[in-house]
């Protein structure tokens, strides 16, 4: 095993220091996420409102984030705004606007299907009963979502989880980063430490992401 | 913005397309290789190979790009697999979509009722046929939709091929703000020139689906 690169990871703080990388990248999904999830919630809502200003807005929007690759946005961001603005904005703060930019558009598709998918009956009999329209949403429509939304903003999760490894390529210091910094520093000792290293980042990921995409469709079978 | 620097880098982008879309259309025709191969197999219950497929569907579902990029490219030579950043890219794309494209063609499988498979049986057709003649064709056309959008993930995936150093639009662009640092200009082409690569594929799976809704019987 020796010659594959393993014995490196337990070298010094090696391993403990690809777990901190890890961390960074799901701290900024986590982060990310949260707060995609209230904003999607709001966007959502108001892409089932009839408005046909702010529904092409709303659709140029989420067209506009589903064709541009993120690590295209995570460039426009980062390097974009400090020329055209002069903004000074950090690694991360950027990578956060740009994947909750993102993951607030998902959302809001998600929240729109869900809430397309509920009867008109709902609506009308709310109404009728004399709710405003902020009262319908908050204690008739957006109950009824919750459930079909859980499994699929789970889902969300793992998808940010694997897109944050991009911040790398802005400069953040993330798993993959520290792996090739390990395997650089070992260069001489142990030539063949990629493969070790990078099999155990593969496999990393793989114990992060797997169990939340189990446990979503899990709740999907389970819920809907 | 300046125009005459625009016209200077237009050529550099336009190579850079077009070895994404060299890339990038090897990968997809593997990945609908492996989608449909995986996906038969899956629908058949093969066993041995249906928890391999499995294993390998939640491995690459699991696991981001870049990772299985660096994997394949940095890694598998240390064990004497060496391949080219090329292949890597094509080889690391193919996989990746193949486990998406096997979900979405086994879900039009699924989608057959199995009164299909027993009518065309008791017309006299053998399995081959029915499955040739019968089922394939109304489950790739349910797919179709699901099929396109994995198409247009795959494309927007290309652009972590930077990473190995292959001479995509991102590392284009990463490389010329670099040298130059004409910043503004090199930013707007990249936009521009991923557009150009991704709008018709993203126009055309908004007809197909429209399309394919008319066509469903009632509703």
């Amino acid at each position: 095993m020796a010659s594959l690169g393993i014995d490196v990871l337990f070298k010094g703080t090696n391993f403990m220091r690809l777990l901190q990388g890890l961390w960074v990248s799901i701290e900024i999904s986590l982060i990310s996420v949260a707060i995609s999830i209230l904003l999607g919630l709001v966007v959502g809502v108001l892409m089932t409102v009839d408005n046909k200003i702010l529904k092409a807005v709303l659709k140029l929007y989420l067209e506009t984030v589903r064709i541009m690759p993120q690590m295209v946005l995570l460039f426009i961001v980062y390097f974009g705004t400090t020329r055209v603005f002069g903004w000074d904005l950090s690694a991360e703060a950027s990578a956060i606007f740009v994947f909750t930019f993102w993951g607030t558009a998902e959302m809001g598709d998600l929240v729109r299907g869900s809430i397309k998918s509920i009867p008109r009956i709902q609506f009308e009999s709310a109404y009728a009963l004399g709710m405003d329209k902020l009262q319908t949403y908050l204690y008739i429509i957006l109950p009824q979502t919750i459930r079909r939304l859980i499994p699929l903003s789970i889902n969300l999760i793992t998808r940010m989880i694997k897109t944050t490894s991009l911040v790398m390529m802005i400069g953040i210091v993330e798993v993959l980063k520290v792996g090739q910094q390990i395997i650089e520093a070992n260069r001489n000792t142990s030539p063949n430490a990629a493969f070790g290293v990078f099999g155990v980042v593969m496999l990393m990921y793989f114990l992060v992401c797997w169990p939340i995409s189990r446990l979503s469709i899990y709740l999907e079978k389970r819920w809907t | 913005m300046d125009i005459s620097i625009l016209r200077e880098y237009i050529p550099l982008y336009k190579e850079a397309l077009l070895l994404t879309m060299k890339i990038g259309w090897q990968g997809i025709l593997m990945s609908l290789i492996i989608g449909l191969v995986g996906s038969a197999i899956l629908h058949f219950k093969v066993p041995v190979l249906k928890t391999i497929i499995g294993i390998y569907i939640e491995i690459f579902r699991n696991t981001p790009l870049l990772v299985q990029l660096f994997f394949i490219y940095f890694a598998l030579p240390k064990v004497g697999i060496r391949i080219t950043a090329e292949t890597c890219g094509v080889l690391g794309l193919g996989l990746l979509g193949g486990a998406y494209m096997i979900e979405t063609f086994r879900s039009g499988l699924d989608a057959i009722p199995v009164i299909q498979k027993e009518s065309a049986l008791s017309l006299g057709m053998s399995e081959y046929q029915t499955l040739w003649h019968v089922i394939m064709p109304q489950a790739i056309s349910i797919s179709v939709p699901g099929l396109l959008a994995n198409v247009i993930f795959l494309l927007k995936e290309t652009s972590v091929f930077s990473t190995i150093s292959l001479m995509d639009l991102m590392f284009t662009a990463k490389d010329l703000i670099g040298m130059y640092a004409k910043t503004i200009e090199c930013l707007f082409l990249l936009v521009v020139f991923y557009l150009i690569m991704l709008l018709p594929v993203s126009i055309i799976g908004a007809i197909v689906e429209r399309r394919l809704r008319y066509g469903q019987f009632g509703d």
